[in-house]
């Protein structure tokens, strides 16, 4: 995204200088964030920034940070957040849900933190079909313990802890989660985004607009990911890991909506059993 | 800061009143008698997950709750359910989850997170044998874990342990008094006979107070974004994090210890035990005193904080010490930390499931006796009658027998 | 003084509910009263039990290591829990399963009661155990007949009051036959 600063002179745009093209979100906090040159993790908390200003959402918003490299995003967002557990995010955000039938309920989490530890949480919540909007960062690695093989990390991909990649035989196969989540009919959207480039962040925004829009309209259990790079952990340049990402990784994790069942849409899948009620819908 | 929440006193009942309130009293199972307490205490929001010798409990409020409008949830593992838990606490709503033995292990995790974040929370542990999935009979082994174990860190949760049901009944409403009052976790343990027994109760039941909370999370409405936490990776602010925690934890320790004596007025010996087998005691003591052991109760009813100074007082008086537990000897350990040698303490207990019998208990009643008598001769014994002053008799425990003598540390030493 | 029984017998047999019963007799007499399911390790050796503890003080220890009474419905928990039975003891044996069935105790009071043919003929052959419990407190008197019969009332009526008056035929049943 290139900024556009009006010059003295400039005689084809007088006008021009009034028209705010790029603003900080109010609910953006005012400094600057602990993660590395490079990394992902800033725009996505800068397109929830955007999404919950444009939907009013942040005065009764109560968020659930993770365990991993955006366990300080309660830092960068002014709304009420709580710290969960290490993958237990889901479990925490469905406490919070049915006593607080009125707040917009937010969950954070990495691949290590929803799709490792925290697979039981997430399943169930989407089973469930909980009220809750999950925003789901997927580089592919584990960034704050120094970058340990995840659930998500690509086969041949080199980690610290898989030094000569990954090997499936030794590792399994990387998971995609989105699409298994998507399956269940408490799922009422899952898609996965990138911030690869500034068309997809764009298409990436309006995904997590939609996944909060579900929520609002009584919804169920609404999904984004977003892949993200780790320059530091992939041991690669800013500019090598975007360029990674756009090849290998968006290859193996496709782009695009896997599901929208629309807001109270009944499930698709035939399970010889009645649609989940939604507690609060 | 709250009020003590003292049981408010009523005028005493006549002969007649009492035989009929006696004659009316209701016959309830432990699971559900705790469950059936913690709804009118006013919880908000249940999380469990199936587990024998508590499933009664989860089953209760899987009825009730929904019913009442309240949130019930079955989650998908313990870990789940106290996740659950912590999420609702966050927000200020008045939240509990049960389990056993295998299940707390489960939950010891959040259990840390909420102790270090002060979350306010009660847990039932209605405890069955271990280790492992060992068993499913009663069991008090699980004594280090509840006052000394669960989670990592350096912190503490309040543990109480009733005696009977209607014991357990009145102590639901008090922890999530305790929970609320140091934003705390609040474990209430009891061995699996209570869960699975019935007794008779009366439905007396107490709601404590509601108050805003200046932490809860509610939307940054108005006021600056809120945050429940119990990360600091700056080592200065971490440690007077933990300082405020031990300040706590000893305002907790000045405050609420709590206890029930019997019996040990004139006593050469004391049994302490707590639960199930404080019950054993009693009929031990009962029978000992027949064949003219001088023996009381002495019943720690919170395990953290311990009553070590009354124990400790106590024990000058005392000629020896018999701790009785359904467990190896894990509360001896306490036991004998607030004697410091000032009395031999012994230990019977039977672990797996199994409960000492009273017969048991007085054999190894005589075996301490016996032991001390051939140390010390008894006439070589100075015997001071033991000091009763310490001891407070609660208005309450008029109405309630198991309790008649209990008393509690207040503010008022 | 505590008095302890124990009902054993199959699932199904109703001693569960029995012992319930029982123990709201108990409260409707002003007693003390403990009702303890069988659980852990008791429950083995093909036998469903339960425990019920009366007294006029606080019930102390919940584990009864000798029966003052045992209610033995079928051959593994008369087997099991004729030798718990307390010296002047009383065991009362359901000879419709058990037959001349001998414990070789002569320590104790043995009562064999025909209990699914008391029990038909209060009306339903299923209820053996309200027919044993008629026969108990005739031969102990531990509670009075008239709270047994208002806990029944209670209990029964809650769920199926059609079938109130059976339950209170056969109780009656088992009184009379305990009586005799």
């Amino acid at each position: 995204m290139t900024l556009h600063t009006p010059e003295p002179g400039d005689a084809a745009r007088p006008a021009a200088a009034a028209r705010l093209v790029y603003a900080k979100p109010d609910v953006l906090r005012d400094r600057s964030t602990h993660y590395c040159p490079g990394c992902g993790h800033g725009v996505v908390h800068r397109l929830l920034a955007e999404v919950l200003t444009e939907l009013d959402l942040p005065s009764h918003t109560i968020a659930v940070a993770p365990v991993g490299c955006a366990v300080f995003a309660y830092d960068y967002l002014e709304v009420d957040f709580v710290e969960a557990p290490h993958g237990r995010a889901p479990a925490v955000a469905t406490g919070i849900r049915r006593v607080r039938p009125e707040a917009f309920v937010l969950t954070y989490q990495g691949d290590g933190d929803l799709a490792a530890i925290g697979t039981a949480e997430i399943v169930h919540a989407a089973a469930r079909g909980e009220r809750i909007t999950a925003i789901f960062v997927n580089n592919g690695i584990y960034g704050m313990t120094g970058g340990q093989m995840a659930p998500t990390t690509l086969l041949g991909q080199r980690t610290t802890s898989s030094p000569n990649g990954r090997d499936a035989a030794l590792m399994g196969y990387p998971i995609r989660i989105t699409e298994m989540l998507a399956q269940l009919p408490g799922v009422t959207y899952a898609a996965r985004g990138t911030i690869a480039d500034v068309a997809s962040i764009g298409k990436l925004k309006a995904m997590i607009k939609r996944a909060c829009q579900v929520q609002i309209e009584g919804g169920g259990f609404a999904l984004v990911e977003a892949l993200s790079n780790c320059p530091v952990g992939w041991g690669m340049t800013p500019q090598q890991s975007i360029e990674h990402l756009k090849g290998p990784v968006v290859e193996a994790y496709p782009l695009g909506v896997i599901v929208d069942r629309g807001a109270t849409v009944a499930p698709t899948l035939d399970l010889g059993c009645p649609a989940p009620a939604h507690p609060e819908a | 800061m709250t009020s003590r929440g003292r049981p408010e006193v009523t005028p005493a009942p006549t002969t007649a009143e009492a035989d009929a309130a006696r004659r009316a009293r209701v016959l309830m199972k432990g699971n559900e008698a705790i469950a059936e307490a913690a709804i009118h205490a006013g919880c908000d929001a249940y999380f469990g997950y199936p587990i024998t010798p508590q499933a009664e409990l989860l089953e209760w409020m899987a009825r009730r709750m929904p019913e009442l409008g309240r949130v019930f949830i079955q989650a998908e593992s313990e870990l789940a359910a106290i996740n659950m838990a912590l999420g609702a606490a966050a927000t200020g709503a008045r939240v509990m989850v049960s389990s056993s033995s295998p299940g707390i292990s489960l939950m010891a995790e959040a259990m840390s997170y909420m102790a270090g974040s002060g979350t306010p929370m009660v847990l039932v542990n209605i405890m069955r044998a271990g280790p492992g999935l060992g068993g499913i009979g009663p069991s008090q082994s699980d004594y280090f874990q509840a006052t000394k174990g669960h989670g990592h860190g350096d912190y503490r949760v309040p543990v109480l342990a009733p005696a009977s049901i209607g014991e357990a009944m009145e102590l639901m409403a008090d922890a999530f008094e305790l929970a609320e009052r140091y934003r705390t976790p609040v474990m209430l343990v009891a061995d699996g006979i209570l869960g699975q027994a019935m007794e008779p109760v009366e439905l007396r039941f107490r709601t404590p107070e509601r108050h805003t909370f200046d932490w809860a999370l509610t939307g940054a409405s108005g006021r600056p974004a809120r945050i429940i936490k119990s990360i600091d990776l700056d080592p200065e602010v971490l440690e007077r994090r933990n300082l405020d925690l031990q300040h706590k934890y000893r305002e907790i320790t000045r405050r609420e210890v709590r206890w029930e004596s019997w019996q040990l007025e004139d006593a050469d010996y004391a049994i302490v035990a707590y639960g199930t087998a404080a019950r054993v005691a009693r009929s031990a003591i009962t029978a000992a005193r027949e064949r003219g052991i001088k023996v009381g109760l002495f019943r720690p009813i919170t395990l953290w904080p311990f009553p070590e100074r009354e124990l400790a007082r106590l024990s000058r008086h005392l000629d020896g010490i018999l701790t009785v537990e359904l467990s190896s000897g894990q509360m001896v350990e306490d036991v004998r930390l607030a004697v410091e040698g000032r009395c031999p303490v012994a230990f019977h207990g039977r672990m797996g499931g199994l409960v000492p019998t009273p017969d048991e208990v007085v054999g190894a009643l005589k075996a301490l006796k016996g032991k001390v008598d051939r140390a010390r001769p008894p006439e070589h014994r100075d015997h001071t009658p033991p000091v009763t002053h310490w001891r407070e008799s609660e208005d309450r425990a008029e109405a309630e027998p198991w309790a008649h003598e209990r008393a509690r540390r207040g503010g008022r030493r | 003084m505590d008095h302890s029984v124990v009902f054993a017998g199959f699932g199904g047999q109703g001693l569960l509910f029995t012992g319930q019963v029982l123990a709201r007799a108990a409260i409707k007499d002003g007693l003390e009263v403990f009702w303890i399911p069988s659980y852990g390790p008791e429950m083995r050796g093909g036998t469903a039990s339960c425990t019920v503890i009366l007294g006029d003080t606080p019930i102390g220890s919940p584990v009864v290591d000798r029966f003052d009474a045992a209610v033995t419905m079928n051959l593994p928990s008369l087997r099991r829990f004729a030798p718990r039975v307390a010296p002047a003891g009383l065991l009362l044996m359901n000879s419709s399963l058990l037959g001349d069935e001998e414990t070789g105790r002569s320590d104790i009071e043995e009562m064999h009661l025909r209990c699914t043919e008391l029990a038909a003929l209060g009306g339903d052959d299923t209820l053996v155990s309200v027919a044993a419990l008629g026969a108990l407190v005739a031969r102990t008197g531990w509670v009075t007949p008239e709270s047994v019969r208002a806990a029944l009332r209670e209990m029964v009526g809650k769920k199926r009051p059609e079938v109130v008056d059976t339950d209170l035929g056969v109780f009656e049943a088992g009184l009379q036959a305990g009586a005799a």
